[in-house]
């Protein structure tokens, strides 16, 4: 049976369990604009969750975290992506080459391996929410199942954008978030990395008249 | 104050050259802006002898016998690169594979990249450590793909995805640090991410967090270094970039990852009290040296065969880092400083050997000696030297490596053995004829800047023959340091 | 066993089969609606039913007696289950003989008659249909056994009425995330056993795409009335399970008198209404799947149940 728990650590611990949903969506699902559209609910989750530890912490910190996190991966950056892909006409993209049960299990035996990984971490946390961690380590997890198993050029982006979620997340579960000035440079990081993404797109685009990415092959030990 | 004009000037230089970097005198402005870096660094060499280590900027930053030492290396080659360029580049734009708009971004992100550089490697906060790790991917991917062909793309594709990857992984392993500092040094004034304070309190931390943070630390940073299995992005971005990319790639770069992984070793091993980080660094460095020894038989173009030339030393000096105490330390250090002049110095003669051919293919390459004989037998002296023939530093470095490793870890010996004379029959079979031998190449429309080469070239071999006592005095300090 | 506790247990039964048909027709009236159709009458289905009974039932030549006998097992199966599912209160004293687990043993021996029903006259459909029946049911069992196991996981029983007092017994709100992963599975495994959209689709008779329809092609008048009949039953039952799990609010506890157990079945009516109209929304806004890709929508809801266990072993250790 477990021990009782207060509203807020339940509230959190659904808005983990929905992340981790998300990621299990965003791994099953075949078109590009739906995994833009998952990743932005992915950062709403995000904005959610750490408003509630800002709130119960009180922490002004993590105000203007979830402000920035709000501005940059609910709006921004999905923004920017879904703005690229109509430039590109590649709106009703899809990755029909992928074994969706295969890479559940995968993702599944992730899962596992995340949770059992936490577990002796999440016994130190002293924050609210710090059994949320091994579920921010599956996302992660998860994120880079999804790079590996996409060839797309925009689906290892968002894949990569993913599990920089996830690592967000885990920064908020283990520690009530990094200190502001990094928090402010990983976010500008990300930003920079995303405009450099567009970029290439048009730069791959332009040689390789496709994003699929099976064609980036040329490259090999020889 | 040295320090901020350490880190001032190429910050100051990449906004001047976005603005001016298409003028034709834009080269010349980038050569001044680097030297004004390296006489700032050696400012800072000499106030750190005179008065030790020092914290600045509310310990933000943080400058020891260690990260100077680097420091002033990053800033010399930086310099020479830059030096180097200024004639190379010119010819590209010549050959008309680049127009003035790339070049301002060249030049741009260059000194961009050299002020992260930089940053990494004076500051003192875990986190900004990794922001300015990660800068310094972001500046360089696009100079990777400056030529636009489709293998360059490709190239700089990879070298994103995989090191922003491992860069990944390298920031959840900087949380679970910070995690577990907290806790002793509370979430107020960031004190939980400095390293210094980290330094102070290492052997209280907690050891499975940081044994858990210290593989993740390894495996994102090690990305970075080109530890194999996660070095393939490395040969690729090393062969496509334009040539002064791939020489600070891999005569800079690839030391401040190592600087980075470094630093968290001298943690793990404090908090774990184990020798386990360091078992970790050594099977990883030996089995990147193995691999890239026995792949660099395969390798066709010029440009890749010294990529993974830099595999196998990076795979060298993590494995003496693995061993620890002063001697492996100290020849990890020299190996450092011998492998970044001598793989750079090649890089400026392989650039200009494939300007002169018109190829990288290694095949195409042929007779050097009578086009160019500074080219040539640069390519060759760099070749000897990076093969660990006696009288360069290489050997001395290899050397001391060799005999502690025999000492401590016999049993690795026989590996590194057979994977230095693989490497090395592999890269003098693949120079040699490209030095001697017919051709009926042309020589270059402009002289090729070589003295780079030779500068880099007799420091070296002075460091094989005579490390001065001020020199070798230094060295140890930092080895000491690194424990 | 009191004598109340007697009237409920065989009270739910009566009210389990009497309301079937109006789900079924609710549902139908409701997916009408949505897809602007003039709806059909709610109780379209008990007309159904009364014309099937009246008629005479033709047979084939080669039909077995399990032919025949199928239609009552099938049925009485279902009358069974509803007979352990707490649908409107938790005193079911036949309830403490059979758990969850042989709930789903009783979906099963269901499907296996209408199975070999279906290949005992030998027929192409027929066959086919029970291949598909079995290759989703094959799918669908382990993932129904996984969202139970979440419950019982959390109460630490196997039996629904436990677990229905369990959930009402916690003082406050307790929000559980399993329930959210194990609650999405549910709707799935619902959806693939009732012949729902995604996997099958109840109102056509397009030969490629049926699985359910196929089966009971063969069958006619009082037979097919039945099979009719417990398929609805079977819709009711998966619905009452969805409700014990996830929102047993409003099923008469233990100590209910007769104007608790009324009040009960007010509300399952309005929780069963609320329960249709979602269904047809589902089955609206979703295509229906190649059958192909039905074990991919069935493994997805088994991992989803899976997931939920681990997430309650990580969050509630």
């Amino acid at each position: 049976m477990m021990p009782p728990l207060n509203l807020v650590t339940q509230l959190l611990h659904v808005l983990a369990a929905g992340l981790l949903m998300i990621s299990f969506s965003m791994l099953a699902q075949r078109r590009t604009r739906r995994l833009i559209v998952l990743l932005a609910w992915q950062g709403v989750v995000l904005t959610a969750s750490t408003l509630l530890v800002a709130v119960t912490a009180h922490l002004q910190h993590l105000y203007y975290s979830a402000a920035l996190t709000l501005i940059e991966k609910v709006w921004l950056m999905p923004w920017i992506l879904l703005r690229l892909m109509r430039r590109l006409g590649i709106e009703g993209d899809s990755d029909p080459l992928v074994n969706i049960p295969t890479l559940m299990l995968v993702g599944l035996g992730l899962v596992i391996f995340a949770f059992g990984l936490a577990q002796p971490i999440s016994s130190l946390a002293t924050t609210v929410t710090r059994q949320t961690l091994g579920i921010a380590m599956a996302v992660i997890l998860l994120a880079f199942l999804m790079m590996i198993a996409r060839h797309k050029a925009v689906t290892q982006v968002i894949g990569f954008l993913a599990m920089e979620n996830g690592l967000f997340f885990a920064a908020t579960s283990t520690t009530y978030g990094m200190p502001m000035v990094v928090e402010l440079g990983i976010a500008l990081d990300l930003l920079v990395g995303v405009f450099i993404f567009g970029i290439f797109f048009f730069q791959i685009r332009e040689q390789f008249d496709s994003l699929d990415l099976h064609q980036l092959e040329a490259l090999k030990e020889d | 104050m040295e320090l901020a004009w350490v880190l001032g000037t190429p910050l100051f230089g990449a906004i001047v050259l976005a603005v001016f970097g298409a003028r034709r005198s834009a080269a010349e402005l980038n050569v001044v802006i680097s030297l004004a870096t390296l006489i700032a660094a050696a400012a800072l060499v000499l106030r750190i002898i005179g008065q030790g280590s020092m914290t600045v900027a509310h310990e933000q930053f943080f400058v020891d016998p260690f990260n100077v030492f680097l420091i002033a290396l990053t800033a010399l080659i930086g310099f020479t690169t830059a030096v180097f360029s200024r004639p190379y580049m010119r010819i590209e734009q010549d050959h008309g594979r680049l127009n003035a708009h790339r070049l301002r971004l060249y030049h741009s992100m260059y000194q961009l990249f050299m002020a992260a550089m930089l940053v990494a490697l004076s500051t003192n906060n875990m986190g900004l450590l990794w922001v300015a790790m990660e800068a310094a991917t972001l500046s360089t991917v696009l100079l990777v793909s400056l030529y636009r062909t489709r293998a360059s793309i490709e190239a700089a594709w990879k070298y994103f995805i995989l090191c922003g990857v491992g860069i990944a992984l390298a920031l959840f392993g900087t949380i679970l640090l910070y995690f577990a500092a907290e806790r002793l040094l509370g979430g107020e004034g960031m004190r939980a991410l400095l390293w210094t304070h980290l330094n102070a309190v290492k052997g209280q931390l907690d050891p499975t967090v940081i044994g858990l943070a210290f593989v993740f630390l390894l495996v994102g940073y090690g990305t970075k270094v080109g530890l194999a299995p996660l070095h393939n992005w490395l040969p690729d971005a090393h062969a496509e970039g334009p040539t002064p990319v791939s020489a600070v790639l891999s005569g800079l770069l690839l030391n401040v990852a190592m600087y980075a992984v470094v630093r968290c070793k001298i943690l793990a091993v404090g908090a774990m009290h184990s020798a386990l980080p360091g078992r970790m660094l050594m099977a990883f460095g030996l089995f990147s040296t193995v691999l890239a020894a026995f792949l660099l038989w395969r390798q066709r173009d010029i440009k890749r065969l010294f990529g993974y030339s830099s595999i196998e030393h990076m795979g060298i000096i993590t494995f003496a880092f693995g061993m620890g105490g002063p001697l492996a330390n100290f020849a990890a250090l020299l190996h450092m400083t011998v492998h970044s002049l001598t793989k750079s110095a090649i890089f400026f003669a392989a650039g200009h050997a494939s300007q002169i051919a018109g190829t990288q293919r290694i095949d195409g390459i042929r007779g050097l000696l009578t086009v160019s004989p500074t080219v040539g037998w640069g390519l060759m002296l760099g070749s000897l030297a990076i093969l660990g023939t006696p009288p360069f530093g290489v050997f001395t470095s290899e050397y001391m490596v060799l005999i502690t490793a025999m000492r401590d870890h016999p049993w690795a010996t026989p590996l590194l053995l057979v994977a230095l004379a693989v490497a090395f029959a592999a890269i003098f079979f693949k120079v040699q004829p490209m030095v001697f031998g017919e051709t009926d190449a042309q020589r270059l429309p402009h002289p090729p800047a070589l003295v780079p080469v030779f500068v880099h070239l007799s420091i070296v071999l002075m460091l094989g023959l005579y490390i001065p006592p001020a020199l070798a005095q230094w060295y140890r300090l930092a080895a000491s340091l690194i424990g | 066993m009191n004598a109340l506790a007697l009237v409920s247990q065989l009270g739910g039964v009566v009210l389990a089969v009497a309301l079937a048909p109006l789900l079924a027709g609710w549902v139908a009236q409701c997916r009408a609606w949505l897809q602007s159709r003039s709806a059909p009458s709610l109780l379209l289905p008990y007309r159904t039913l009364r014309k099937l009974f009246r008629k005479d039932a033709a047979l084939a030549t080669q039909a077995s007696p399990l032919f025949r006998a199928a239609p009552y097992a099938v049925f009485g199966a279902m009358a069974t289950a509803a007979a352990i599912i707490p649908s409107v209160t938790t005193d079911l004293p036949l309830a403490r003989v059979a758990d969850a687990i042989a709930l789903v043993g009783l979906f099963a021996t269901a499907r296996v008659f209408i199975a070999l029903a279906a290949m005992d006259i030998g027929t192409v459909f027929g066959s086919m249909g029970a291949r598909r029946e079995m290759m989703i049911g094959f799918l669908a069992e382990p993932a129904l056994l996984m969202v139970l196991f979440n419950a019982f996981l959390m109460f630490g029983s196997t039996a629904l009425p436990t677990i229905v007092k369990g959930t009402l017994d916690a003082d406050g709100l307790t929000l559980h995330p399993s329930l959210a992963f194990a609650g999405v599975a549910f709707v799935m495994v619902l959806l693939a056993e009732n012949a729902r959209i995604p996997i099958d689709n109840p109102g056509t008779h397009l030969e490629v795409t049926m699985i359910h329809e196929s089966m009971v092609l063969e069958y006619s008048a009082r037979h097919l009335a039945l099979i009719e009949w417990a398929s609805w039953l079977k819709l009711f039952n998966y619905a009452c399970i969805g409700f014990t799990l996830f929102v047993p609010w409003g099923i008469a506890p233990r100590t209910a008198g007769p104007l608790g157990l009324l009040l009960a079945i007010v509300w399952l009516l309005a929780k069963l209404a609320v329960a249709g109209a979602v269904l047809a929304v589902i089955e609206t806004v979703s295509a229906k799947l190649r059958i192909f890709r039905a074990p991919e929508f069935l493994s997805m809801a088994f991992l989803l149940a899976v997931l939920g266990l681990l997430v309650h072993l990580l969050l509630q250790s």
